[in-house]
């Protein structure tokens, strides 16, 4: 079983909260969290809608492994219409809330409606309540975690919350979960806040029981973390470095996009590194990193909990943010550093303990910056719209001085809030915003890793590494090594990589453990808890199906094959330097054999008989 | 042999695997709530820490249960809650200084460790090795080891 069967109904428009049971055959075909959350979605919202009107829903989801001792089981997603891109949003989250959702006897809370006046949901077992929040309306993620833990006086209550960016309409906002864990991508956090929702505050105390065969489940999972403990990367690269252990090595491999994508090296990124943050400073000794920290029930532990030097211009005066809290990791301090130009790691973990404090996306900030910074130095973008801020390629002054603003809606903040895509075209040149489904690009330069250009360019939710990271072939060697530089067999890799990932999401787990585990590893997990047949083959199928749902719901929101596109520059301006210099992404070489592949028409729409196959 | 619970907060990850393994050999349920073993968060300053019953030798929770539903188990050291005779009274969590003897509202019972009759399941889960099952009377040699190392001959 390993579901709780319950779902939690929140009409906020009603002020209602109503337990339903789970639809069991929906979870068989989705197995749960981002798949079953789409499938819901899905039945629930016409596609077309405005993402920032009531008729949205926005769905908390957990997997069937969520709480439990399966290796890095505490995940959960956010699954809504994006406001960003218009297409279908799932953003992940580890850290502790999802595994208290489930303890507190739900695999998912379902949001819809608008409330009147601002609100909480605070939630303990089976009794649910909508709390008015007037008084943390316009309250950071910190400020309003705090708040929450003080009124309950209870310090095991996890708290998801939006902060001032949501509240301020950044179209990029998360939901930040124990104060810096971030469901971070596609503007979730700018949907709960059009509903209205400030929080969820949840204390669970039922446990997670209802499995399937226990002493199966106990094996399995002793020996998924067996493998994990012995895996270099995940038994040493990623609790050493966490994902910082990347810098370096996709500098090297030519593939780090740097100021706006313009280059694919970046000279400073010694300064920012995984091993940077091990190094003591001058001033005081210790290093930029305190500990690495887990999630929930995860035998990894990449998270960086790290300190800022007190005596950095940053924080000098401000002892607010002179305690260790959560770290760079590779992601931020690419899109905060070598997309910016900006080597300083101070500065760097500044404006990244502002992304969590006041709830924003750290890649889409960066890469808006950077868009922000080419304007600038291009003369379309003046110090008059920057309230006298020089935003040059490696300031650091305006980094932090652009976090503070755009956290919390002011000033030039308010515009770089709308995101790469907007802004360049309000500022007249739409060619340099590094975006594909208006949605910025994380960390992976296409044109030295080819197979991430396809990655991006058909992932469902806009640019974005999560869904198909073809860079543990390309670059890592796993499970086998591939040319980065190639296409030829790139298309099969994407979307394999594109159903597994869908499958390991939908499951509960975090994506990082396939560094390790193939789906054999994770099938006998799932199916020693859950009811039905699993195995790697049908989780594979689960995984396409959950692919093709979520392709659908796109196409029926208005995107088409002509979203499954790159911005020029990847196209057609060659990488200057390294392994990749000459080349540019090869995006057109590959689509056409990755849609044939996926089963949809040449304009990328999924057939009636591969949706009759998948038995969407 | 007699063996104790070491725990070494330097390498906890704050995973809480510990937690889910207690609650599940006692209760069976993924449970943290229900967990004799307690991991806690120092946000600001970075640190985890687990922390449980250490089986005192005088034990303050034995002595002031009224019904003698705390006894001492001769093969593990452990002091061991006996469910049928316990009355919930809950002086023995008030009596021990260390808050490790903690009340269940479900079964109306108290919980502590009773080191799972002398196989920890926290200690099997732990994958830091920051909780582990050693001899009772060198909790420290780790330690000792440690600092024997840097005291050789160069």
């Amino acid at each position: 079983m390993a579901w709780t069967q319950n779902v939690l109904r929140v009409n906020l428009s009603q002020g209602t909260c109503i337990k339903e049971p789970l639809n069991m055959v929906w979870a068989k075909q989705y197995l749960g969290q981002r798949g079953l959350a789409t499938k819901y979605l899905s039945e629930e919202i016409d596609p077309k809608i405005d993402a920032l009107s009531p008729e949205n829903v926005l769905i908390m989801a957990t997997g069937p492994l969520t709480g439990t001792m399966a290796s890095t089981g505490g995940r959960y997603s956010i699954i809504t219409k994006s406001p960003l891109t218009g297409a279908v949003a799932c953003s992940n989250s580890g850290g502790f809330i999802g595994a208290e959702i489930k303890n507190a006897g739900w695999d998912m809370i379902i949001f819809e409606g608008r409330a009147a006046t601002p609100v909480y949901l605070y939630l303990e077992n089976d009794s649910a309540e909508l709390i008015p929040a007037d008084d943390l309306w316009g309250r950071s993620v910190w400020d309003t975690d705090e708040e929450l833990h003080r009124k309950y006086q209870d310090p095991l209550l996890r708290v998801a919350t939006i902060g001032r960016a949501a509240e301020q309409g950044c179209l990029y906002a998360g939901v930040i979960n124990d104060l810096h864990r971030a469901a971070g991508r596609s503007g979730v956090g700018t949907v709960m806040a059009s509903k209205n929702l400030k929080a969820v505050a949840v204390r669970g105390t039922k446990g997670v029981g209802n499995i399937k065969n226990p002493i199966a489940f106990m094996k399995a999972t002793v020996d998924g973390k067996k493998v994990l403990a012995d895996n270099a990367v995940t038994g040493e690269g990623l609790p050493k470095y966490g994902t910082q252990v990347l810098m370096n090595v996709v500098n090297e491999v030519g593939a780090m996009p740097t100021r706006n994508m313009q280059e694919v090296h970046f000279e400073g990124a010694d300064n920012i590194s995984g091993e940077a943050m091990h190094e003591p400073r001058a001033s005081d000794g210790k290093p930029n990193l305190t500990t690495n920290a887990a999630c929930f029930g995860c035998t990894i532990a990449c998270g960086r909990i790290s300190t800022i030097d007190q005596g950095h211009y940053s924080i000098q005066n401000k002892p607010e943010y002179w305690g260790a809290s959560g770290g760079l990791e590779y992601e931020s301090a690419w899109a905060l550093g070598s997309d910016c130009g900006i080597d300083d790691i101070d500065a760097l973990t500044y404006a990244n303990f502002l992304c969590n404090e006041d709830g924003m996306d750290p890649i889409s900030f960066g890469s808006t910056l950077a868009a922000a910074m080419e304007l600038y130095e291009m003369g379309m973008i003046t110090p008059e719209q920057t309230g006298g801020v020089e935003l040059k390629f490696g300031s650091a002054e305006a980094l932090t001085k652009m976090a503070e603003l755009t956290a919390k809606g002011e000033g030039f903040g308010k515009e770089l809030g709308l995101g790469s895509k907007r802004l360049c075209e309000k500022y007249g040149h739409p060619e340099l915003s590094m975006t594909v489904k208006s949605q910025e690009f994380p960390a992976y330069d296409p044109r030295g890793i080819q197979g991430m250009g396809l990655a991006y360019a058909t992932s469902n939710r806009g640019a974005c590494h999560l869904r198909g990271y073809t860079v543990s072939s390309e670059v890592l060697g796993i499970p086998e090594k591939t040319d980065p530089l190639a296409t030829d067999g790139k298309p099969a890799l994407v979307m394999a990589f594109q159903d597994a990932t869908a499958a390991v999401d939908s499951a509960g787990l975090c994506v990082f453990t396939t560094f390790a585990w193939t789906l054999e590893d994770i099938a006998p997990q799932i199916a020693a808890a859950c009811d039905g047949e699993w195995t790697a083959e049908s989780l594979v199928e689960t995984g396409e199906r959950i692919w093709n749902l979520e392709r659908k719901f796109n196409m029926d929101a208005g995107l088409t094959g002509k979203d499954d596109k790159l911005p020029k520059r990847l196209l057609k301006d060659a990488a200057k330097t390294g392994p990749a210099k000459g080349r540019v992404n090869d995006l057109a070489k590959m689509l056409p054999e990755y849609y044939s592949l996926r089963g949809w028409t040449p304009d990328g729409v999924p057939t009636q008989e591969t949706l009759d196959r998948l038995a969407i | 042999m007699l063996k104790s619970l070491q725990i070494e907060p330097e390498k906890c990850t704050g995973c809480l695997q510990c937690e889910m393994a207690c609650s599940y050999e006692n209760e069976g349920v993924f449970n943290p709530s229900k967990s004799r073993i307690k991991v806690f968060t120092f946000h600001d300053e970075g640190r985890f820490s687990p922390y449980t019953c250490t089986q005192c030798t005088e034990a303050w929770c034995l002595h002031a249960c009224p019904v003698e539903a705390i006894v001492y188990n001769a093969e593990t050291g452990s002091k061991d809650i006996v469910d049928d005779v316990c009355v919930g009274c809950k002086v023995c969590t008030i009596a021990c200084p260390f808050g490790t003897v903690n009340y269940n509202h479900d079964s109306g019972k108290v919980i502590k460790c009773d080191l799972c009759g002398g196989n920890p399941a926290c200690a099997s889960a732990c994958p830091t090795d920051a909780i582990t099952y050693v001899d009772s009377e060198h909790t420290g040699l780790d330690r000792m080891r440690l600092h024997a190392e840097q005291n050789l001959p160069q």
